[in-house]
C-alpha cells in the first residue's frame, strides 16, 4: 500500500507553486493516501493552500517557533519522525527540497533520489544524469522508504478545488540549535516566477552589460515573461544568482523560451530542453543554442531586441 | 590542529560530450579525460584560502575509488592540500555509503570543517554533504557562495531559489560549494611533478566500518529525445509572425 507524504515548500506566506506539481507526481504512484506536511511557525495560510490541491487527503500542520525560517537541521528530524507511516516522502527539487531530503534520508538510514523526471510505478523512476545527456531508469528497493525530490516541470499541477482536512499535528523530535538563520537578501520578485512562468526571456554573455539586461527586461515586460540568465550573465554580476537556468541552477519548461545572446553550453541547455518552443537570438550562427532552438534569428541583439519590442507594441496597437 | 577535510570526486571532465555505450550499460569512459569534479575543486580552493588566512592548519583531501582516483588526489596535493587519503573501492557507491565513509574519516581526523562540492556533474545527486551532516548531527550550509570562519563559527551565504540566505553555523560543520564561491587556482607543472612523489594514505570501507548496500538499481540508460531541427527566420517581423502562428504571442 503506497502512502505518500509531501513536504510543502513555503515561506509561511505562500506555498511554492512547485509543491502542486509534486502532488501531481504523487498521484502517479497510485497511492492509497497523499498527505502534505506543513512545517511552520504560523502555517495556517500555507495549510489552507495545501488543502485545496486536488488529490491531497490530509494536511498535517506542524507548528513550532523554530520552524521559521526553514533550516534543514530543524526540519529534517521532524520529517524523519513522520516517516514511519509512509512508503514515500517527496518534496519539490527546489533549493529547500534539495537541502532537506538527503539529510532526512540519512537520519532514517536510507538513500534518496534527486530530481526524478518520471514515475513508471511505485518503485520505478527516471532521472537524468550527466547534465541531461543520459536518462536513467531506476528501480528502488520496495522494503525501504523512498525519499525523493521531484523535478516540478516534469509533472502536471492538479486543480486547486479540493478541500482536504487540516490536522494540527505534534511531532516528537529533538531539534538542534547549532544552526541559525541570520538573514535573507534579495529574492524580491517582480513579474512571473521563473520556475513556473509560461514565457521566459533569458540573457547570456552577449548582453555585455546593464544595457543588454535592460533590453531583455523590456522584452520580458512586453511578453509578461519571467527573466532568466545563463551562468555567464550571473558570474559577470549583471543579474542575480537566482535567475540562473541550467544543470546547477533552475530547470524550467516554459511554453516559450527566448534565449538572447546565450551561446548554449550543455550545462545551460539541460535546463531548458523541455521548453515548448525555444527561440535563439544570436549573432553567431555556429552557437550550440542555434542547433537546439526551434526558431533562430541571427542578428545583433542590440538592434533585434528594440525592433522586436517595437514590433510587439505595433501588433498590440493594431 | 585545526583541520579542514575536503571531499573530491573523479568525474568525466565537464568539457567532454558524454556518450552512452552501445550496450546501454553505461557511458563511454575509455580514453575520456577525467578531472576533479568542478564543485569539489571549488571546495578545495576555499579550504586552501582559509588555511592561507591562518584560520586552519591543515587541509586533507579525501576521495573514494579505485587506484585511478590517485590522479585527482595528486591534483589536490599539487594545488596545496597537505595530505591525501584514498578510500579504496572498485565500485561506485550511493551517496549514503559515501557519506558513511566520510563520517568514518571525520571520526579519525576530527576536522573543524568539511567542505564538499554541492553536486557531482556525473550523477547530479546533490546529496552527500547533507547526508554527512545528518549522520554527524552537525550543521549544514549547502550551495555556499561566501564563507567566513571564526574560531568557533562559520557564516555562510547560500544561493537559494529566492536570493541569498545567510546562516551562522557552530563548528564543526559541513559546507557544500556553489559556483560563485571562488575561482580555483591553476596547477603548475612543477607542483604536479612534485605531487607525484608525495604519499597517499589508503584505507578501506571495511576499515571504516562501513557496509556497502544499494537501494537503487539502474535498469537502463538511454539518450534523451533529440529536439527536431529548427528553422531560421530572416527578420524580426518573420520571428513575430512565426510566434503568432504558433499561438505563443
Amino acid at each position: 500500500m503506497v502512502k505518500v507524504l509531501i513536504i510543502a515548500d513555503h515561506d509561511e506566506v505562500q506555498l511554492t507553486p512547485g509543491t502542486l506539481n509534486v502532488v501531481g507526481a504523487a498521484r502517479r504512484l497510485s497511492p492509497e493516501r497523499i498527505d502534505v506536511a506543513v512545517l511552520a511557525a504560523d502555517g495556517e495560510r500555507v495549510a489552507a493552500a495545501s488543502s485545496s490541491i486536488h488529490g491531497v487527503d490530509r494536511v498535517l500542520l506542524i507548528e513550532q517557533k523554530g520552524n521559521s525560517p526553514y533550516l534543514a537541521a530543524v526540519w529534517a528530524p521532524q520529517v524523519a519522525a513522520l516517516a514511519a507511516d509512509y512508503t514515500h516522502i517527496l518534496a519539490p527539487a527546489t533549493t529547500l527540497g534539495k537541502d532537506l531530503i538527503p539529510r532526512a534520508a540519512a537520519l532514517l538510514g536510507v538513500g534518496a533520489l534527486s530530481d526524478i523526471t518520471a514515475i513508471d510505478g511505485p518503485y520505478r523512476f527516471r532521472r537524468s544524469l550527466y547534465a541531461g545527456n543520459v536518462i536513467a531508469k531506476l528501480s528502488a528497493d520496495p522494503n525501504k522508504t523512498v525519499l525523493a525530490t521531484v523535478r516540478v516541470t516534469a509533472f502536471e499541477a492538479p486543480e486547486t478545488n479540493g478541500g482536504a482536512e487540516i490536522e494540527p499535528f505534534h511531532v516528537e523530535a529533538e531539534v538542534p540549535t547549532h544552526t541559525r538563520h541570520v538573514e535573507r537578501r534579495g529574492g524580491e520578485q517582480s513579474g512571473p516566477d521563473l520556475q513556473t512562468a509560461s514565457t521566459v526571456v533569458a540573457g547570456g554573455r552577449g548582453l555585455a552589460g546593464p544595457q543588454g539586461v535592460e533590453l531583455i527586461g523590456q522584452l520580458a515586460a512586453k511578453l509578461n515573461a519571467a527573466i532568466g540568465a545563463s551562468r555567464a550573465a550571473v558570474d559577470s554580476g549583471w543579474v542575480a544568482n537566482d535567475l540562473q537556468v541550467g544543470q546547477t541552477g533552475k530547470i524550467i519548461a516554459p511554453e516559450l523560451y527566448i534565449a538572447v545572446g546565450i551561446s548554449g553550453a550543455i550545462q545551460h541547455l539541460t535546463g531548458i530542453k523541455d521548453a515548448g518552443t525555444i527561440v535563439a537570438i544570436n549573432k553567431d550562427a555556429q552557437a550550440p543554442i542555434c542547433a537546439l532552438a526551434d526558431l533562430v534569428l541571427i542578428d545583433d541583439l542590440f538592434s533585434a531586441l528594440p525592433a522586436l519590442i517595437h514590433g510587439l507594441e505595433a501588433r498590440r496597437a493594431s | 590542529m585545526r583541520r579542514i577535510l575536503v571531499g573530491l570526486k573523479r568525474v568525466i571532465d565537464h568539457s567532454v560530450r558524454v556518450h552512452l555505450r552501445v550496450d546501454g550499460g553505461g557511458v563511454v569512459t575509455d580514453g575520456v579525460k577525467m578531472s576533479v569534479n568542478p564543485f569539489c575543486e571549488i571546495a578545495l580552493e576555499e579550504a586552501l584560502r582559509i588555511r592561507e588566512q591562518g584560520l586552519a592548519d591543515e587541509v586533507v583531501a579525501v576521495s573514494i575509488g579505485a587506484a585511478d582516483v590517485e590522479q585527482q588526489l595528486r591534483t589536490a596535493l599539487a594545488m596545496g592540500a597537505d595530505r591525501a587519503i584514498r578510500i579504496a573501492s572498485d565500485t561506485t557507491h550511493e551517496p549514503l555509503v559515501v557519506a558513511r565513509a566520510l563520517l568514518g574519516i571525520v571520526e579519525q581526523e576530527n576536522p573543524c570543517l568539511v567542505l564538499l562540492g554541492k553536486q557531482a556533474i556525473d550523477s547530479d545527486n546533490n546529496q552527500t554533504g547533507q547526508m554527512l551532516a545528518g549522520l554527524w548531527n552537525r550543521p549544514q550550509a549547502t550551495f555556499a557562495s561566501e564563507v567566513r570562519l571564526t574560531e568557533s563559527t562559520a557564516t555562510v551565504a547560500r544561493e537559494i531559489d529566492q536570493g541569498i540566505e545567510i546562516l551562522a553555523l557552530d563548528l564543526p560543520a559541513v559546507i557544500t560549494t556553489d559556483l560563485r564561491l571562488n575561482e580555483p587556482r591553476y596547477v603548475r607543472l612543477p607542483q604536479l611533478l612534485k605531487a607525484k612523489k608525495l604519499p597517499i594514505e589508503t584505507t578501506t570501507l571495511t576499515e571504516l566500518g562501513v557496509e556497502t548496500e544499494t537501494q537503487f538499481q539502474i535498469l537502463e540508460m538511454e539518450a534523451p529525445p533529440i529536439r527536431t531541427d529548427g528553422v531560421q527566420v530572416e527578420t524580426v517581423d518573420d520571428l513575430i509572425a512565426a510566434l503568432e502562428q504558433r499561438g505563443l504571442i
